[in-house]
């Protein structure tokens, strides 16, 4: 990934917490970064209970179709515009209607680990013992 | 054992082997999720996303030329696990190989234990070079014979046959955790090893598969209390009562068992404290640590957070005795690497034999080693464009602002893709094992 870091002027904002100190040189970055992920995130940070990291990485693994969860969902939505898939789709079930897209492929059927394959030729003679000329 | 760095005494590290596909289409099953060295250091073990097992054998030194050490050679693969679903939790469970262990060799078999999200595997693997011959009632095909038709007796002998390895799985530990599972650690009383998931440690016994004890529970009450989650776990490798875990907040708690049946009172709180001021929203996250393991000796442990790898002493709480920046010019990305959430990524970290020298890995492919008594530190690339034979790496430099030199890198051209989160170091030698995305690369120091 490549991304241009643009002369990020809000380093100057920071004014009050600028002191010549090594340690704050190393923080005025990160608060820069946290800004700019504020600018493009407004709602960050602002759910209630429990932080939304955690809850997603106790809930990883797929959630399938519930047939109950999305009649009940449709019949919630009927006024309201449909949810787009977001961050969020694997949180609640109920609220995130399903389509045959989201579901993830098969997986491919098993095969021997190409580990256990020829090795790439460049390196077979790397240790059988070649005169070292020096 | 020799320092890190280039110059003077220090090890010159040189390509030896790579596995693995060339092309650069990754089939998502290659991907490499853990490297492991036996306790010998003659077999090394991957595990993978398709829930495969491959593992190398060192092959004997020729002693006359001992111009280099002996070559990683396949020994044996297996399916370790395969793709499940929980049907009552619509939960697809992964196959993919988390961890992998390996125990003391006791006898002509070897020992591992493989774990996927929800279940550990003890695997054994053994060697058949002789074959029975000459049976009565059978054909050497096979095929029974007619009783009948024997008119003689013969006693079967065994016959040398061409080596065949063999794995088999003798024990399934199973149904014990909710969450998903990302340590394994085996005790120094080599009879029990704890299995960590997110909220839970259990204690098992590798005789006994159908019970084990809970010895950590941090599940609040209520889910939305929750605050952080067990990142990883180790037993000490002398005190078969004391074990630590990690968590996302960037703590280690140190636990005895022997002040209770349950250890959610820890005896020791390893933190290090943070100045308010300096606080961010990514303070919490790249404090997360992705990997703690303890020396060779006991004394220290080091953990691996985003940023940083620390090394602290058992003997004190309130911070670490050494901190090794392993990508510091990553602190002005942290917007970008949480959009594509590079941030989260879960690099290991790793001690050579004498535990002078520790190893972690970074992006673009590079890992780097820091010399704990030199205190110089070394970047490292694991690239099929270095794969000349005992020819040295180079060592890399990344470029963090300012004009860029010749040879550096830029940040920006950093590739994120090609991250190393899994890195092993011999128990005895100077060989390393490096996994890239889909590769196992190993370098070896240069003998003479």
């Amino acid at each position: 990934m490549s991304e241009k870091l643009s002369a990020d002027s809000r380093c100057e904002q920071t004014g009050d917490e600028k002191q010549d100190t090594q340690e704050k040189e190393a923080v005025v970055p990160e608060r820069a970064e946290e800004a700019k992920l504020k600018a493009k995130y407004p709602n960050l940070g602002q759910k209630p209970g429990g932080s939304d990291f955690l809850m997603k990485r106790l809930q990883k693994g797929q959630k399938y179709f519930d047939s109950g969860d999305y009649n009940m969902a449709k019949a919630k939505m009927k006024n309201k515009q449909l949810p787009t898939t977001g961050p969020d789709n694997n949180l609640v079930t109920g609220d995130h209607i399903p389509t045959p897209q989201d579901l993830p492929p098969r997986k491919s059927s098993l095969v021997t680990s190409k580990l256990a394959g020829p090795e790439n030729h460049d390196s077979v003679n790397a240790a059988c013992g070649m005169q070292d000329h020096n | 054992m020799a320092g890190a760095g280039g110059g003077g005494n220090d090890i010159q590290w040189c390509f030896s082997q790579v596995k693995g596909a060339v092309d650069d289409d990754v089939a998502e099953a290659d991907i490499i999720s853990t490297v492991e060295f036996n306790h010998s250091g003659e077999l090394l073990a991957t595990g993978d996303k398709g829930g495969r097992v491959v593992i190398f054998q060192q092959e004997q030194e020729n002693k006359i030329q001992s111009l280099s050490r002996g070559e990683y050679n396949v020994y044996s693969t297996f399916q370790s696990h395969e793709p499940e679903f929980d049907y009552l939790k619509s939960l697809e469970i992964e196959e993919k190989i988390n961890k992998i262990r390996w125990l003391p060799q006791k006898n002509a078999a070897q020992f591992l234990l493989s774990t996927n999200d929800k279940t550990i595997k003890l695997w054994k693997i053994s060697e058949r070079d002789k074959r029975p011959e000459g049976y009565n009632l059978k054909e050497e095909d096979g095929r029974y014979r007619d009783p009948s038709t024997v008119t003689t007796l013969r006693v079967p002998v065994f016959r040398p046959m061409d080596l065949m390895v063999e794995a088999s799985p003798r024990r399934i530990f199973a149904n014990a955790h909710t969450y998903h599972i990302n340590s394994i650690s085996i005790n120094s009383d080599y009879e029990t090893y704890l299995s960590a998931d997110d909220l839970r440690i259990n204690l098992w016994h590798l005789e006994i598969t159908d019970r084990s004890f809970n010895i950590v529970d941090i599940k609040p009450a209520n889910m939305e209390e929750l605050t952080e989650v067990i990142t990883a776990a180790e037993f000490h490798p002398n005190s078969c009562n004391t074990f630590v875990y990690s968590s996302s907040k960037g703590t280690i708690r140190l636990c005895d068992m022997r002040a209770s049946a349950l250890c959610d009172r820890h005896s020791k709180l390893f933190e290090e404290p943070e100045d308010p001021s300096n606080r961010s929203f990514f303070s919490e996250i790249i404090s997360s640590i992705s990997d703690v393991k303890f020396s060779h000796s006991g004394r220290y442990m080091m953990t691996r957070d985003y940023l940083s790898v620390k090394i602290w002493d058992l003997n004190m709480e309130n911070r670490p005795v050494e901190t090794y920046q392993v990508h510091e010019y990553l602190r002005s990305k942290l917007c970008s690497l949480y959009e594509n959430d590079c941030i989260f990524d879960k690099f290991e970290c790793c001690w050579n034999g004498s535990d002078s020298v520790v190893m972690t890995g970074s992006y673009n492919n590079f890992f780097r080693m820091f010399d704990r008594n030199t205190k110089r530190d070394i970047t490292l690339e694991a690239s099929r464009e270095n794969n000349k034979p005992r020819t040295v790496l180079k060592p890399r430099k990344v470029c963090a602002s300012g004009k860029r030199k010749k040879d550096e890198i830029s940040v920006d051209s950093l590739d994120f893709n090609k991250k190393i989160l899994h890195t092993a170091w011999h128990p005895k030698e100077n060989i390393i094992a490096v996994a890239t995305t889909n590769n196992l690369y190993i370098f070896q120091d240069k003998v003479n």
